[in-house]
């Protein structure tokens, strides 16, 4: 016992874990996951995935898959069946044409293919801007590669829209690339076409390369999904970033990809090749059919979305709650300003007192907070009595 | 026409759900969705609101039911309405659809035991003029009812808080 006591401290003393990663903060979330998860019958808001199980058909699919022995790699960038079905659905729902051959990468989810677009580009020493409040995955990601993350901040004044001004303001020479992610999560934000092209301007003009992370695109609940990637002059320097997490409720299977230039797709194939060789063939398989059978139910699923957004967004209006509209994504995002507490103590007193377990914004970002991230991807009983408590909550503190 | 469908869609997957609550979701007012119900019960286009009942949980529970295939002649000028009628008239039978195949009329019957159903097949279905045979299948156990599923209820295996 004592021994080994002994050689952690030693260890310790060697540093044996690697600067870049020492010196990257836990997630903030973590306490709240503890909070929640150590009380009974919290509801919780927290959660960051749809509360569809996947549809059944695509399920039927895998298991059919592995009856059949799909057991096997599959070509680096993915099955070719896979890649031509993203590429024809980049076509029909998007209007962007790639290359299934070339220009598609299946990954190990969205996750993977963010970290290989960012080490495909960056050498030590670039800077990254990276859109806040935003998923919690960038700044490290950013990070491990060598480069500097510089924060660009979007705020409730412009609905959590990126504006060319925003850019302009922490660009440098040493710019590279930028990345955000609309729909956003945890602000819900989307931006039209004419959104896009202003910030297409100023992209074009610093000569950055974009990560655009899409994985909401098809969870947008007024009009269609602009992808930036189909603006003027955004094809060449656009990596689009998209999946099966979330509109297709495929959380756990791990299946995503990413689009864009053929170097660029290519290099993110290298790494991709020896780092992990390929996503799992039964979730590809399972892939195939969500691209091919699984729109109809795609379809269902947002529309039950919106329903909850709607009742949502304007139950917290009326419990006193400040909250924009959120176009895309499962997340409201409402100001706890009024209540005079911090986000973080709003949204630990809240589960305390009220058993609703709903995240903090700045745990998405310094500019997240005052404001609780709330994911209505939970049933409509849950939602309502989770307002009930929150009313109740807000009241004593207002 | 889409908000109608909108709504029913709503009310068919839980018409207990305030009519406040249906119009936050639709986006609407409480007055137009009020309205629009109004609209559509007098067309009996909503014909009536009912609680789904899992039977096989009640104790003492005297439900037997029965899907019925019957083969009928039909009549000139009537073709199957006239003995669908006579058939649904009971109020013991539970639905009647003309189907296509191998039988004309799917018959489902509720009954406190099997021998009042066989009863009723042999006294007052096989007696009709126009019934030519009967096939009568008990059912054994209900999984999935109206879209819902009955055995169990999926569990929420999602971690409490993910980003
Ligand atoms: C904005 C964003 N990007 C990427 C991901 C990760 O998705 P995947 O499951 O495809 O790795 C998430 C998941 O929460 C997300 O919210």
């Amino acid at each position: 016992m004592s021994s080994h006591v002994q050689q952690s401290s030693r260890v310790q003393s060697r540093s044996r874990i690697s600067k870049v990663v020492s010196s990257i903060p836990p997630s903030g979330i973590r306490k709240f996951f503890d909070l929640a998860a150590s009380m009974d019958d919290v509801i919780s808001l927290g959660v960051g995935e749809p509360d569809f199980v996947t549809p059944w058909n695509v399920r039927e699919a895998a298991i059919s898959a592995l009856e059949r022995g799909y057991t096997t790699y599959t070509a680096n960038s993915g099955l070719p069946e896979l890649r031509r079905e993203i590429s024809k659905y980049m076509s029909q729902q998007f209007n962007i044409d790639y290359d299934y051959d070339e220009q598609v990468v299946v990954t190990v989810g969205a996750s993977e293919a963010i970290d290989l677009a960012l080490r495909s580009i960056i050498d030590p020493g670039d800077e990254v801007l990276v859109v806040e409040p935003s998923y919690v995955s960038y700044v490290p990601t950013v990070r491990f590669t060598g480069a500097v993350p510089v924060i660009v901040e979007t705020t409730r004044g412009t609905d959590f829209k990126l504006t060319a001004r925003h850019i302009e303001e922490k660009v440098t020479p040493k710019t590279k690339a930028i990345i955000f992610c609309f729909p956003n999560n945890p602000t819900g934000s989307t931006m039209t076409g004419e959104e896009l092209q202003e910030i297409a301007r100023v992209i074009e003009k610093h000569d950055l390369i974009v990560l655009s992370d899409e994985i909401y695109a098809e969870l947008t609940y007024s009009g269609q999904h602009e992808s930036l990637a189909a603006q003027t002059d955004m094809y060449d320097r656009t990596i689009v970033i998209n999946g099966f997490s979330k509109a297709f409720a495929m959380t756990g299977w791990r299946v995503g990809y990413a689009v864009g230039p053929r170097d660029i797709i290519q290099a993110m194939t290298k790494i991709h090749q020896y780092t992990m060789l390929c996503a799992p063939i039964m979730s590809q398989m399972a892939a195939v059919e969500a691209l091919k059978k699984g729109l109809p139910e795609k379809d269902r699923m947002v529309e039950s979305y919106r329903h909850r957004r709607n009742y949502v967004v304007k139950a917290f209006r009326e419990i006193g709650l400040d909250c924009h509209q959120p176009e895309g994504a499962f997340y409201a995002f409402p100001s706890v300003k009024a209540t005079g507490l911090t986000s973080d103590e709003f949204a630990e007193q809240l589960i305390q007192e009220e058993k609703v377990a709903v995240v903090p914004g700045h745990v998405f970002g310094a500019g997240g907070e005052g404001h609780i991230r709330c994911s209505y991807a939970t049933s409509l009983e849950q939602l309502q009595e989770a307002i009930k408590r929150m009313g109740r909550f807000v009241e004593k503190h207002l | 026409m889409k908000q109608v469908k909108e709504l029913l869609h709503l009310l068919e997957e839980n018409s207990h759900v305030s009519r406040k609550t249906i119009a936050d979701m639709m986006g609407i007012s409480e007055d137009d969705v009020n309205q629009l119900i109004q609209e559509l019960e007098d067309k009996k286009v909503i014909v009536k609101y009912m609680a789904l009942v899992n039977w096989e949980k009640v104790e003492e529970n005297d439900h037997v039911t029965a899907v019925i295939d019957v083969k009928v002649t039909p009549k000139r000028d009537v073709g199957f309405d006239e003995v669908a009628e006579r058939i649904y008239r009971f109020p013991e039978v539970k639905s009647v659809y003309l189907m296509s195949g191998a039988y004309d009329l799917s018959v489902t019957i509720e009954a406190p035991t099997m021998k009042e159903i066989a009863q009723f097949v042999s006294d007052k279905l096989s007696t009709l003029d126009s019934v030519i045979s009967t096939t009568t299948h008990f059912m054994l156990k209900r999984y999935k009812h109206d879209g819902v599923v009955l055995t169990d209820k999926d569990d929420d295996r999602r971690m409490v808080v993910t980003p």
